[in-house]
């Protein structure tokens, strides 16, 4: 039942991984300034071309844009407290402070949105579920997340078998934005009540297949670990909270 | 050594009435029941109330008796049931758990949740698919399946915690004729095999021609007839309680009332094909034209003779 290992990164435990793109995060919140994310960018990066997933990052990044855009108009219009005008635009006035503070929160957020990228290209949920549900994640933790992460393709396939009867009682659905916003209702209404009227009926069927005995759950699959993985686990994890630590502490003076 | 209904009553929390007014009904082991009424008529409460989902995992109210093997199904908690008597419902799409990627490990859910050793948990998944004959599926996504195959591997998952009983509540209701075809020639198989005690409710009496011995007539929550499955399925009262007969039986009745007399063989020759058909019935071409052949060639004006073969052969 184990997948082969593609590559040495991806062949990683996936707990592992797992602390890597927390620390990798950890640091670029935590550590303040432009040293945190940009370090923790050049990783990712050489982590990307290294697993061979750089280009399938791509699309993770272009999904910050929104907030990026976000960040970029509040800061730089809104910063509190700055007066580093740079340049009059009627009423609007960018602040240098505001920019600055923009770009590095900018930076943070890909930082971030890129780790997760990292994890879930090189590690199947279902690894990872089982490695954390061996080290004891409970049982009604791991069903959460692993149905919730099930359910978004099943949810689509319902949303378009939803849309498509929709359409073929003449609900136009494409089109401008104002058509598709008017199509979301009688979309999200069959998904909702459909969604809750499964409810009982799954709760049931877990029942009856003793979901809820007290025994450990057994684990199906046990992934390679080594001694050298777990030392950098906690090295990873206990190094970041130093970091976060330091940079409360004031201790690191880093740009 | 029985499944046991005795004087049940049952009534949903927070509703003011009973639906099931002092149901008695027995399935013994490697027996199948059939469960035939009208839509409302209680068939899904039995369902649950004889699996002891109800009251134990929906709450509700249940008077009377109902035992597993002589223990009241009130003295034992909902993972304790899930051993000695599995549920399947209607739709398959809701009885996966969601979580696994393959089919082996959605049949492995159940008895890794026992906390089974990790080689008992391979033998009953195999020993599972293999009894219902889908090995091949073994690899593949749960959620990709066809209607049928997604039934078998539900039923396959509850089977892999080795249920002394099944109680299977209109198991084929979303399945094409194929796919219930495969699950109606799996339990036939099961009951056969294993000793299972199967209850079965179902709309498509073919289905239960071809594989119950005893059927069970409900309406408003009461049974009204019960008996040997030929015998309630072949009796004229059948349709006024909203349940159609199997179309052996439809079809002797018209031909009875039309004068055409039949060979007493060609209604085994029927029944067989039906059996073999299941589900699909009269639906099927080969029976169709068996049928067309029976009306065609009987010599008008001699009366059917009762008995000679039946739904059930």
């Amino acid at each position: 039942m184990l997948r082969p290992p593609q590559g040495t990164y991806h062949a990683l435990n996936p707990t592992t991984k797992l602390v890597i793109a927390f620390a990798e995060a950890a640091v670029a919140f935590g550590v303040r300034g432009w040293t945190g994310p940009i370090v923790v960018l050049l990783v990712l990066t050489l982590t990307a071309f290294a697993a061979g997933v750089a280009r399938r990052m791509v699309p993770f990044a272009l999904a910050t844009i929104p907030l990026v855009i976000s960040i970029l108009l509040v800061n730089t219009l809104l910063y509190p407290g700055a007066t580093d005008v740079i340049v009059r635009i009627g009423p609007l006035a960018p602040t240098g402070s505001g920019l600055t503070a923009a770009l590095q929160a900018t930076l943070r957020v890909v930082a971030f949105a890129l780790s997760a990228a990292i994890l879930g290209l090189t590690t199947p949920t279902d690894d990872l579920l089982s490695d954390l549900e061996r080290r004891g994640l409970g049982r009604r933790g791991t069903f959460v997340i692993g149905s919730a992460i099930r359910m978004v393709p099943r949810m689509g396939e319902r949303a378009g078998e939803i849309t498509d009867s929709q359409r073929a009682r003449g609900m136009d659905t494409q089109g401008s934005v104002l058509r598709r916003v008017r199509g979301i209702i009688p979309l999200a209404g069959p998904m909702i009540f459909g969604a809750l009227t499964e409810v009982e009926e799954q709760s049931m069927a877990l029942e009856a297949r003793a979901f809820s005995a007290p025994a450990h759950r057994t684990v199906l699959r046990t992934l390679p670990d080594s001694g050298s993985q777990r030392a950098a686990r906690w090295i990873l994890f206990l190094g970041a909270l130093a970091a976060i630590a330091a940079e409360i502490a004031g201790v690191l003076h880093l740009p | 050594m029985t499944l046991a209904l005795a004087g049940a009553r049952y009534r949903y929390a927070g509703t003011p009435r009973d639906v099931l007014d002092g149901v008695d009904l027995e399935v013994e082991p490697g027996r199948v029941v059939g469960l035939v009424g009208a839509n409302e008529s209680g068939k899904s409460t039995v369902c649950l109330v004889a699996s002891g989902l109800a009251p134990a995992s929906i709450g509700g109210r249940l008077e009377g008796s109902v035992t597993m093997d002589g223990v009241e199904t009130r003295s034992l908690k909902p993972h304790e049931l899930a051993q000695r008597c599995g549920v399947l419902f209607q739709n398959p799409t809701t009885q996966l758990s969601g979580t696994a990627v393959t089919v082996f490990e959605e049949l492995a859910f159940g008895p890794r949740n026992l906390g089974l050793e990790i080689g008992e948990v391979v033998a009953r998944v195999e020993w599972a698919l293999e009894t219902l004959g889908i090995g091949a599926l073994a690899p593949k996504d749960p959620v990709r399946l066809s209607g049928g195959q997604a039934q078998l591997v539900a039923l396959a998952s509850v089977l892999a915690l080795r249920p002394a009983y099944l109680v299977l509540d209109e198991p084929t209701s979303q399945l094409d004729p194929q796919g219930t075809r495969l699950v109606g020639e799996a339990l036939t198989r099961l009951a056969g095999e294993t000793n299972t005690g199967i209850l079965i409710a179902e709309h498509k009496t073919e289905l239960l021609a071809a594989m119950a011995q005893r059927v069970v007539v409900l309406d408003a929550g009461r049974v009204t007839e019960s008996g040997p499955a030929a015998e309630v399925l072949g009796d004229v009262r059948l349709s006024e309680l909203g349940v159609e007969p199997p179309a052996t039986v439809r079809l002797r009745r018209a031909l009875s009332e039309a004068g055409v007399s039949v060979e007493p063989g060609v209604w085994a020759v029927l029944a067989t094909a039906e059996s073999r058909g299941s589900s699909a019935g009269l639906q099927e071409p080969g029976l169709q034209e068996t049928r067309m052949q029976v009306v065609s060639s009987g010599p008008p004006g001699v009366s059917d003779r009762p008995g000679a073969g039946g739904g059930r052969a």
